[in-house]
């Protein structure tokens, strides 16, 4: 394994106050397995739904692939261990072990049917919809002449394909997309009942065998899928739980994608803490990392030779005679000019002031919870009864206060390894179209101490003057450029980190030995075509005259007095660039004479070409020449 | 290092009046030099005290006056002394007059420095301002104030006035209070002073910054609304978290003699090949490899270089939106503040009129920034407006990082009104719970509000720099429990729990919880760890003989030692007893004696199964318990594995293999890294003791 001073060497993604990560690291005590199961009949071609994205309507069948393989490319960033299959039912053409009618099991080679995702599958899954026709093909499996039924067949692949591996180590997971709702509808009379019953038959058994199925009904406004004609029986839906299972009434492409993507993740808890409310009073809660920085992952050395991962070794030696230390060595610090040793026992116990439990201490009205209160990415906790039946009766009369009147929790959080006050901020559930935007529940907020704010206002203040303010004017035309600018929908989490994208597409590139590096498209640009329209223009205009008056370029150029350093900086560069014309660069280079000219001569070169001009003259040398193409 | 010295005097008021909180002003100045000596070492301190009997300035000496003014010490370089002198301040009896002592620190802090350090002088005063100042030979107190304010800007002194004010003090001197309060107002507005009135013991540690961080701006530039309109902004860190000291790691190795011996640790990274563990790959012949999926995908730093994202440094707006669409959770990291550039009128007013604009209107500015050229990454944030309330501060942006979308996790939770009915709260329930929320106030109107981030200090900080100073007189110093000024931080205020004693208990009734019975024995460990530092849980309320529900602790006889009749069920209540790390150690040992008694006591293997029962005991408990393990910094896992195999060649060299193959076929291994991440063993490793223990077992046979 890598240590953690491979992670990450270029800092570009270190969270670099955040000596705990672990914590938040979810702990993958399971992993998951996933059988997506697509309904490939005619009928998912033929139905569409209008796009906003698209000028033309994008059928089911494309939603659910597109889906699919999106969510396969956030797993293999997140969390690769999971294993997924991807099953077409209703084919032309069959693959699978059982040798089934109508079931597809599309794979790419070197995996397993039910592995985990490769850069091959991800690829070839993203040509799949012009692929389809020619290698799978639909055709409606569920017939009366025969005695075929691909739903069955395709039940029983999913469960066939979920036999691996053992229950207790891994949630195994159906996701059936169809938009069918009536499987058998052109079936009639005793083969009909024949047919649903062992299909029900089929799916009860999976379930016992813990594997569970999710539906994910594709419907139009004008055609609703109903859900009681069968597949209320095949999930073992009844009265409210049926009532609850919606069907995704989105009218819109973006609103079903965007309830397909939620529903494909499971939740992992993080963590289980008690939370003591008052003496006697504890209830259970588990903890949720809904937000969490996304890094590139950790590096692995290899031998450039063997391309083999390299073991890391770490050693200990003495500083003053480079001695091997075998055991961890005691800790100490420099005080009064003494070594102060400490136990690494006494250094936990120092960090353990409170019990581990999460502790109540008070309520404070949300108008105390600042801005800049604010630390690291907060926390999600939720209630659970599995330990002490009672405490989500508990937390949603809390819950409901909090919410009503406006307050939120403050709470000691007595972790061992990084104990901390929080605030516990109530959440009320956010329902859209697609689904639940915002789960209810309640964030822990980790606040920071008096040391970890900085007092930055009063930097710069002069007691003599009072800070300009702007007047009722400005003001005025500030508020009309932001009405002008607005966001309407904005949504935290619509930019997609082109950093992230970049890094993985390379990937991706180099891991299928792809000629040509992926152009990623940077969604977090302002948009400089809005930013032209007349009114926005207008709007900018009018506030840069409020503020600045006529004259702009002078006023952003002239004011701001250059600091020493910069001064003596441009000095440095105007003076490079008058020598730099008196030597024929070129010339000496050839000529091997740049070894001739002195440090500060050359540094003339490096300056005026903007190259760094520190290190031994052969540095410098070889800078140039590399520079100059040489 | 010493160009950024800071030059402080502290004035401190130690009348009659102040004697109550003297002990947390000696903890607060204390560590504030402690901090000086640990990273400030060539700054500068002078103590003066007032209230005292006597009189100790140069003032008095020269032009009379200033009586009951005390130099504790003059301003020099600080050192150990000064941390044990401001331990023990001395209690004055009289009561002090704030201003004659600004004065004496003024004039000292001229003597030493005249015009130069400017910027770097600072006077902080600690009082009550409860005694009235005395009377000017001419003119009023008000032109005393601001001449001397005018002196301290002209001299570049800053000064911080921490007033210490209970609720009561106010009440008892109205008027002298609202005339000091007025007078020190004038220090605030006309000079670079601060005041921070702090009214319970906490808040007076937590007032004193007790770290000087110089501020490093992490971008100057542009705040570009468009390309046709720019602010120019200067952006800083807001918060960033003090983090706990890293501690060097100390070698023994250095001969006593060396004088000169650091004591030092390095730490040294080797990277050998996988199946030649003796062959180091030097480090050119390193590639780095990352994950995609279940490849590693090589690629060296400079084809990395070449393809990755290089944005260009900048801060460029996307648009304002509705306040309510940026919900306070999604807050990544800590925050950072956007000012305008010093100096820069037109700026200052441009943040003003859109910072003031964003408040009148509830939005906010979404922007996109890339603060160094070559910087690999970009960071979508929120500004949200910080409009100043004090005269001399202009109007700037908070900044906080918003996730992408990669960032986010889109779990789906049930609603809670599809909860069944029985956890659904009740309108009896409902309204105890209203009651609670509101009577737990802890920021009533009319007083401070308690634990407010800016006046709480970080305990865990303050308990480290105290231990520090006690080892650093007597090394084998214990670790002090955490005092009552900080358990107020990590424990519910007393006072508050005393007045709300009848809703807390209201709310006690109202609602019923039990432990779930299957799963009884995990949880009633869990819930009787005790906290450490701490005394006993049930403190207030506790007491009053409220029924104990299931879960409270419930006290029993508290086992010391494995008896016979019951091993494993002693065992375990030995290991989960939390009052001392004594008691792990003790239970393993006991029990590790226990074993090898039942083995070796055995008739014919009679007693295997229990000794086998007692193994997998303590085998499970080793894996469990390994969080409090760590904590007390035991390594169980070790101490398992070695166990086992000592149990083993045991078994072995006394022909006991009937033990040996019970263990193989209970599948008692060692404990791998994957159970343990504590644990050295490999998981294959861990097997194959199994396996050669089963290979051993058939050649016996």
């Amino acid at each position: 394994m890598s240590v953690s001073m491979d992670i990450d060497p270029d800092d570009v993604f270190r969270d670099d106050d955040d000596p705990e990560n672990e914590l938040f690291q979810e702990r993958d005590a399971s992993k998951e397995q996933l059988v997506y199961l697509v309904d490939a009949s005619p009928k998912m071609f033929s139905t569409t739904c209008p796009s906003e994205d698209e000028k033309k309507d994008v059928t089911h069948f494309e939603i659910a692939v597109r889906c699919i393989a999106q969510s396969l490319k956030t797993q293999i960033i997140n969390r690769s261990y999971d294993e997924v299959a991807i099953c077409f039912f209703n084919t032309r053409e069959k693959k699978n072990l059982q040798d089934l009618n109508g079931v597809y099991v599309f794979n790419v080679p070197e995996r397993e049917d039910l592995d985990r995702p490769t850069a091959r599958l991800i690829k070839d899954f993203d040509y799949i919809e012009e692929s389809f026709s020619k290698q799978i093909g639909s055709k409606y499996g569920i017939l009366s002449g025969t005695r075929d039924n691909s739903l069955y067949n395709a039940l029983w692949v999913a469960q066939a394909l979920l036999r691996k591996g053992s229950a207790k180590t891994a949630d195994k997971r159906i996701m059936l997309f169809t938009n069918e709702d009536d499987p058998f509808g052109n079936i009639k009379g005793v083969t009909k009942m024949d047919m649903m019953r062992t299909t029900l038959q089929r799916a009860k058994d999976a379930q016992d065998l813990h594997i569970s199925i999710d539906l994910l009904p594709l419907s139009r406004p004008d055609n609703e899928f109903n859900m009681s004609t069968f597949y209320a029986d095949l999930l073992g839906l009844e009265g409210n739980d049926l009532a609850q299972f919606k069907t995704l009434v989105g009218e819109r492409f973006e609103d079903m994608k965007d309830q397909l993507r939620k529903r494909m993740f499971r939740k992992r808890k993080v963590k289980r803490i008690n939370f003591i409310i008052a003496s006697g009073v504890t209830i259970e809660l588990n903890t949720y990392a809904l937000v969490r920085p996304t890094s590139p992952g950790t590096v692995t050395w290899l031998d450039s030779v063997t391309n083999l991962p390299l073991k890391t070794e770490r050693s200990l030696l003495c500083s003053d005679t480079g001695a091997l230390l075998k055991e961890s060595p005691k800790l100490f610090q420099t005080y009064k000019n003494e070594n102060i040793m400490f136990s690494a026992d006494e250094i936990s116990e120092i960090k353990r002031v409170s019990n581990g439990h999460l502790r109540l201490l008070g309520f404070k009205p949300l108008s105390c919870l600042k801005d800049y209160h604010n630390l690291r990415p907060s926390s999600f906790v939720f209630p659970s009864d599995e330990e002490v039946i009672g405490s989500t009766c508990i937390f949603i009369a809390l819950h409901r206060s909090m919410l009503r009147l406006k307050r939120f929790a403050v709470a000691f959080y007595g972790s061992y390894t990084h104990a901390q006050l929080v605030a516990l901020v109530a959440q009320d559930e956010i329902l859209s179209a697609s689904g639940q935007v915002e789960p209810p529940g309640m964030h822990m907020i980790y606040l920071p101490y008096s040391d970890d704010i900085r007092p930055v206002e009063e930097l710069h203040t002069d007691a003599n003057s009072k800070a300009p303010r702007a007047t009722e004017d400005q003001i005025k035309s500030a508020s009309s450029l932001v009405k002008r600018i607005d966001l309407k929908n904005f949504s935290v989490c619509q930019f997609a980190n082109p950093a992230l994208q970049r890094h993985y597409a390379v990937l991706q590139a180099l891991a299928l030995d792809e000629e040509e590096m992926p152009e990623i498209k940077d969604e977090t640009l302002p948009d400089e075509e809005g930013l032209a329209r007349p009114g926005i223009v207008k709007a900018l205009d009018e506030f840069k005259l409020s503020v600045y008056g006529e004259n702009y370029e002078e006023e952003t150029e002239s004011i701001g007095k250059p600091s020493e350093a910069s001064k003596k900086r441009k000095a440095i560069a105007d003076n490079a660039t008058k020598q730099y014309a008196s030597y024929d660069w070129p010339d000496l280079a050839d000529n091997g004479k740049l070894k001739d000219l002195t440090v500060v001569e050359l540094k003339n070169y490096l300056t005026v070409n903007n190259l760094t001009v520190t290190g031994k003259k052969e540095a410098l040398i070889s800078r140039i020449l590399t520079h100059m193409g040489k | 290092m010493a160009r950024n010295k800071e030059s402080l005097v502290l004035v401190l008021d130690v009348g009659p009046s102040m004697h109550a909180v003297l002990p947390e002003i000696e903890k607060v100045c204390s560590m504030l030099v402690q901090k000086k000596l640990i990273y400030n070492k060539f700054d500068e301190v002078g103590v003066i005290v007032f209230g005292t009997a006597d009189t100790k300035n140069d003032l008095t000496v020269e032009v009379g006056g200033y009586e009951n003014v005390m130099v504790l010490r003059d301003i020099k370089v600080v050192d150990g002394n000064l941390v044990e002198a401001l331990q023990q301040i001395p209690r004055g009896t009289v009561h002090g007059d704030f201003f004659d002592a600004i004065v004496v620190g003024m004039d000292m802090l001229v003597k030493k420095y005249g015009p130069t350090n400017k910027g770097k002088k600072r006077l902080c005063l600690i009082t009550n301002a409860v005694s009235p100042i005395k009377d000017p030979y001419e003119g009023t107190k008000e032109d005393q104030v601001n001449t001397i304010a005018a002196q301290m800007m002209k001299d570049g002194m800053k000064m911080d006035c921490i007033i210490f004010r209970e609720k009561q003090d106010c009440n008892v001197m109205k008027e002298i209070v609202e005339e000091n309060d007025f007078l020190l107002s004038i220090f605030s507005s006309k000079s670079s002073s601060k005041k921070v009135y702090v009214e319970s013991a906490t808040s007076l540690l937590g007032a004193l910054r007790t770290r000087n961080i110089s501020p490093v701006t992490i971008y100057r530039g542009d705040f570009e609304l468009s390309s046709k309109m720019k602010i120019k902004v200067w952006v800083y860190k807001k918060t960033s978290e003090e983090k706990f000291p890293t501690l060097k790691k100390y070698s023994d190795k250095a001969p006593p003699t060396d004088k000169f011996a650091t004591h030092e640790v390095k730490v040294d990274y080797e990277y050998k090949s996988i199946d030649d563990s003796n062959r180091v790959v030097p480090p050119e012949q390193r590639i780095k490899g990352y994950r995609y999926g279940p490849q590693v995908v090589p690629i060296s730093s400079a084809e990395l270089e070449a393809v990755k994202f290089k944005p260009e440094k900048g801060v460029k707006l996307l648009g304002f939106t509705d306040s309510s669409n940026i919900m306070r959770h999604y807050y990544m990291k800590d925050v950072n503040i956007f000012i305008a550039e010093p100096g820069n009128t037109k700026a200052i007013l441009a943040v003003s009129a859109l910072a003031r604009a964003l408040k009148e209107m509830n939005k906010v500015a979404i922007v996109r920034c890339v603060w160094r050229q070559g910087q690999a990454n970009v960071v979508v944030g929120v500004l949200t407006p910080n409009v100043s309330e004090r005269d001399i501060i202009p109007d700037s942006f908070y900044f906080n990082v918003l996730p992408f979308a990669e960032d986010v996790r889109e779990f789906q939770f049930p609603s809670f009104s599809n909860l069944p009915s029985s956890m659904q709260p009740n309108q009896q329930q409902q309204e105890a719970a209203d009651k609670l929320v509101q009577m737990l106030d802890l920021a009533p109107t009319g007083t401070e509000e308690a634990l407010q981030p800016n006046l709480t200090p970080n305990p865990v900080l303050e308990r480290y720099y105290r231990c520090l100073e006690l080892k650093s007189k007597d090394h084998d110093a214990a670790v002090p429990p955490l005092d009552e000024t900080l358990k107020k931080i990590t424990e519910p205020d007393s006072e508050i729990l005393t007045q709300s004693r009848a809703v807390i208990n209201e709310f006690r009734r109202s609602f019923e919880l039990k432990e779930h019975p299957k799963l009884k024995k995990s949880s009633r460990r869990f819930l009787r760890e005790k906290p450490s530092g701490s005394d006993e849980e049930g403190e207030g309320i506790g007491i009053v003989g409220q029924p104990m529900d299931a879960i409270e602790y419930t006290s029993e006889v508290k086992l010391e030692k494995i008896g016979d009749s019951n091993p494993v069920q002693d065992f375990e209540a030995l290991i989960s007893r939390r009052d001392g790390s004594q008691w792990v150690i003790k239970a393993i040992q006991n029990m590790k004696n226990k074993i090898f008694d039942l083995i070796e006591n055995s008739f014919e293997g009679d007693a295997y199964q229990k000794a086998m029962e007692c193994l997998v005991a303590l085998r499970k408990s080793c894996i469990l318990e390994q969080a409090y393990f760590l904590s007390c910094l035991l390594r169980e896992p070790k101490e398992f594995n070695d166990f086992l195999c000592h149990l083993n060649k045991y078994c072995h060299e006394k022909n006991l293999k009937s033990f040996s193959e019970l263990i193989a076929s209970h599948e008692v291994m060692l404990i791998s890294k994957t159970e343990a991440p504590e644990s050295d063993v490999p998981e294959n490793e861990a097997r194959s003791f199994l396996v050669k223990k089963e290979a051993k077992a058939e050649q016996g046979s």
